[in-house]
């Protein structure tokens, strides 16, 4: 490769953590050559984000130390003085951030954030700027650009404000785009969008990218080449083509083991438990195939019919009802003892609310609802606490469902004593039965929620969950907050429990790859609505609706040898608000296959 | 990667062997005696507590027997001695009272009055600003108009026309300074409730179907407590200023209960004609008194701020 752009040597980075300095980066180099995109990979903690912060000397000079080299244009950026790196920021080098709500000025218009680094940086007059303005919000492909110039930030949907921060990132014309997990906090439709526009304008701009993330669906999408980091170390750079092919450290071969990919289940019918990866020497240990847990001839555990959940938006002084959130329309569902059901779909599609509304965290509009055979709309408060036992939830965040106040073992047997099932001292024993259940120790009772990390919080809420012995588990968006290995670890500890105590799963996610390796059987939302429903195999090797064939296609998958190339849409997702007065059209549904349904426009 | 890849870089959970880790509660304490600031605050809180309550055992006389007094030791200077060979460390009142006595004796009015009015405060207060978050609806708009209702009156308003109604006395004025202070412990408690009633792991809770009550106090109340604590510290150096403005005015204590307040209104008229004792020392007492809690206050309101660095 002929002279890099950003050259990377040598790289240390450590921050004063109580007194002492703690080395989160160490000893990273790596180059990126004219028009390349490098990924950066790495789980939360590996130092990947602190590299970006930085080539951007973005790091607080007080409780920070850089070292070693960063060669941009001939200069080490690490020797300039603060002012000249200020010109360098921002105009030579550009950068994107995960957070599309708080990048942006929330009081300012997106014509004023765009033009002001136009007047700033390259000395525009308020005129040209707004022109120039214009030309960069139709470049990263914002429809009807000249009229939403007045508008704020509130008024653009997630995927629209990345537009504006690239738009923004590009207004300087930069030689490196440094983008830090960019599409994280976006849905995957939008994340396919995004990473399209960012392949593009690369082309058009003839610019480098450093490309930050944890994603490797996304890594195998967009970069040449790749810096695998773990813990501070690069451990592994390489042609994307390369690792993904041959991965020779340890941590590279874990981390694309447990990454799952979209059609790697193709044939299957049961689900699939993660390979694990021997750290010491590398190799994969073979899965053993999952029991066939589902009762096919007793009664469902969960039978939902025509549930419906609206919100109603009320405005004015006299809360009068001007519209309504449609969050579930009509939904219908059955899961059975030992199966696993997903409810998959985009941010807004009402599958969280749909799982909420089933043990009535949310109250339900109409519908029915049958626990165990137990009416749970109609049921009193005793029922209720009754119906609640045979049901439990997991929730996406697990260091927001544990409370900060209250050790992890009395938040265990808190239900167990409350619901009468044990006293103090036998609800101890159990507590350190649960937690050895997940694959903790029962020692680790005594612990408060933030001296575990995040894959052993949500163990704790699994042993939590499982306390009252429930033959029903909600898991909403239980592991999407995990790191990939965690994750892995997460669902095959589902798994097993499910083989072990036939517990039903409703598993309410937007991951189509875990949805795939996890479920027996497959819901796709929409909109509050349903759109196909059936046996996992019948719907992603059969998909019949549109929508569930777009968020396939969607998908990063993590082979670079698979790379589809999409063309740069603009459809966004669509806003379940009606007016007040909105009924909802009749449904139908067409039958592709045994138990396979998909609704019909 | 056999072990969760998180764990090694938590300092904590990396090792298995059991420990029983320090409570918030804990931890907060010892954040505190490592601040310098609020160390000061405490002891000097420390030293007034213990003189209040030891009172009648180091002060000097009892300022209020009168068959101790000597009318003719009236408005005598700081380290002058008595006809009968005591001395007076502060000087003495017009009524010839030591006024060091009078301070310590004071001081236990004020503290008790400050402590235990805002401490009635606080559960009056914590509980309806609690039940208005959880319940929602119609009782909540109910109760935080009244709350806006009461504190668009400035308290020494409130307390003026209770006093009027009620009369003198210590319990009067205890009860004045309650009405006057619980709506603010129930604005703030509501504030953090409604935030924490939105939180996953009361949602985790309903969904293991614990009893209301329980969701109340023993989750969402303890992850309310920050806040409140540092506006409870506040307030009781308020309620202490308060009650000796009350007094000053003269229509808090009565003359046989003399708090600092009182204490520095009987000497204002002296202070012009040179003897600035009888009403220095106990403005000086008072001073230190409301600082010290202040400074117990900024120091738990650095401490608990969630957003604070490190």
């Amino acid at each position: 490769m002929s002279n890099p752009i950003l050259s990377i040597s040598n790289l240390d980075t450590s921050f004063r953590v109580g007194g002492e300095w703690r080395n989160v980066v160490r000893d990273v180099s790596f180059d990126i050559g004219p028009r390349e995109t490098v990924a950066v990979v790495g789980e939360s903690g590996s130092g990947k984000s602190v590299t970006a912060m930085s080539i951007m000397r973005l790091l607080p000079p007080g409780n920070s130390r850089v070292t070693g080299r960063i060669d941009f244009e001939g200069r080490n950026l690490l020797d300039l003085p603060l002012d000249e790196m200020q010109s360098i920021r921002g105009n030579r080098i550009g950068m994107i951030f995960q957070e599309p709500m708080t990048s942006l000025n929330p009081v300012l218009k997106i014509g004023q954030q765009i033009t002001e680094v136009l007047v700033q940086h390259r000395g525009m007059s308020h005129g040209q700027a707004e022109v120039e303005a214009v030309r960069l919000l139709e470049k990263v492909r914002i429809p009807s650009a000249k009229s939403r110039l007045n508008e704020y930030p509130m008024n653009f949907s997630g995927g629209m404000r990345q537009r504006v921060v690239i738009a923004i990132a590009l207004a300087c014309d930069p030689k490196l785009l440094i983008a830090d997990e960019p599409t994280t906090a976006l849905d995957v439709t939008i994340q396919a969008q995004i990473l399209e526009l960012i392949k593009t304008l690369q082309e058009e701009e003839g610019m480098s990218v450093l490309f930050i993330t944890h994603d490797m669906g996304v890594v195998a999408e967009i970069s040449d080449r790749t810096v695998v980091m773990y813990r501070g170390d690069a451990v592994e750079t390489g042609t994307t083509q390369e690792i993904f092919a041959g991965a020779k450290h340890p941590y590279t071969r874990a981390l694309l083991s447990a990454v799952p990919q979209l059609g790697s289940m193709t044939g299957l019918d049961r689900p699939l438990r993660f390979p694990q990866v021997d750290m010491a020497t590398g190799e994969i240990q073979p899965v053993e195939p999952t029991a066939d847990t589902v009762k096919r001839d007793a009664a469902p555990i969960l039978k939902v019919d025509n549930l419906v959940t609206r919100f109603d938006i009320k405005k004015g002084f006299l809360r009068k009802t001007v519209g309504r959130i449609h969050a579930v329309e009509g939904v219908s569902l059955q899961v059975r003892q030992g199966e696993t059901l997903s409810l998959v779909g985009e941010s807004g599609c009402g599958k969280s609310t749909t799982g909420r509304s089933i043990i009535r965290l949310t109250d339900a509009k109409s519908g029915t609802i049958e626990i165990d055979g137990k009416n749970v709309l109609g049921a009193g408060k005793s029922q209720l606490a009754d119906i609640r036992r045979e049901a439990q939830m997991i929730f996406q965040d697990p260091f927001e469902s544990l409370n900060p106040r209250i050790r992890v073992g009395d938040a265990i047997a808190e239900p167990i004593v409350t619901h009468g099932l044990a006293n103090a001292t036998e609800a101890k024993e159990r507590v350190g039965e649960l937690l050895e259940r997940v694959g903790l120790s029962a020692s680790m009772a005594d612990r408060f929620p933030h001296e575990f990390s995040g894959g052993q919080r949500q163990r704790v809420c699994i042993a939590r969950a499982l306390a009252l012995e429930p033959k029903l588990i909600i898991a909403d968006e239980s592991v999407s907050a995990l790191d990939v290995s965690v994750k892995a670890q997460v669902i095959n500890l589902m798994l097993d429990l499910q083989e072990k105590y036939g517990l039903g799963y409703l598993f309410i996610s937007h991951d189509m790859a875990v949805v795939e390796r996890i479920s027996h059987r497959v819901a796709v939302m929409y909109l509050g609505e349903i759109v196909e429903i059936g046996p996992r195999q019948a719907v992603f090797e059969n998909p019949q609706h549109d929508y569930t064939k777009r968020l396939m296609a969607a998908v990063p998958i993590a082979d670079p040898a698979r790379r589809q190339t999409r063309r740069i849409s603009n459809d966004e997702i669509r806003s379940p608000f009606r007016a007040a007065d909105y009924v909802p059209p009749q449904r139908r549904y067409l039958e592709a296959g045994d138990g396979h349904l998909f609704l019909v426009a | 990667m056999s072990q969760d890849t998180n764990a090694a870089s938590s300092v904590h959970a990396g090792n298995g062997q059991a420990h029983r880790s320090r409570s918030p509660f804990r931890q907060t304490i010892s954040a505190l005696l490592n601040d310098r600031l609020a160390l000061v605050g405490i002891l000097l809180v420390l030293v007034f507590i213990l003189a209040a309550v030891f009172a009648p055992v180091i002060a000097p006389q009892n300022p209020y027997d009168l068959s101790q007094l000597d009318i003719l030791d009236g408005r005598l200077p700081p380290g002058s001695a008595s006809m009968n060979g005591m001395v007076y460390l502060l000087g003495t009142d017009d009524q010839g009272r030591d006024l060091l006595s009078a301070i310590l004796y004071g001081l236990r009015t004020s503290i008790l009055v400050g402590i235990s009015s805002a401490a009635i405060a606080l559960v009056i207060g914590a509980s309806i600003g609690l039940v208005s978050a959880y319940a929602g609806g119609r009782l909540d708009s109910f109760l935080m108009r009244v709350v806006d209702i009461q504190l668009s009156f400035p308290a020494i308003l409130i307390a003026l026309i209770f006093l009027a109604i009620l009369g003198q006395g210590v319990d009067k004025i205890i009860l004045a300074l309650i009405v006057t202070q619980w709506a603010y412990y129930a604005r703030t408690i509501r504030g953090s409730a409604l935030v924490e009633r939105k939180r996953a792991y009361v949602d985790a809770a309903r969904s293991m179907a614990l009893p209301d009550r329980r969701i109340l106090f023993r989750h969402i109340l303890p992850n309310c407590l920050p806040p409140l604590i540092v506006v409870a510290t506040m307030r009781v150096a308020y309620a202490i200023m308060l009650e000796a403005t009350l007094s000053f005015l003269g229509i808090g204590l009565p003359v046989t209960e003399p708090s600092l307040g009182l204490l520095i209104s009987n000497g204002f008229e002296y202070l012009l004609s040179g003897d600035y004792w009888i009403s220095f020392f106990p403005g000086l007492v008072l001073l230190l008194l409301i600082v010290a809690i202040n400074l117990i206050g900024d120091s738990l309101r650095d401490i608990l701020n969630p957003r604070r660095e490190g």
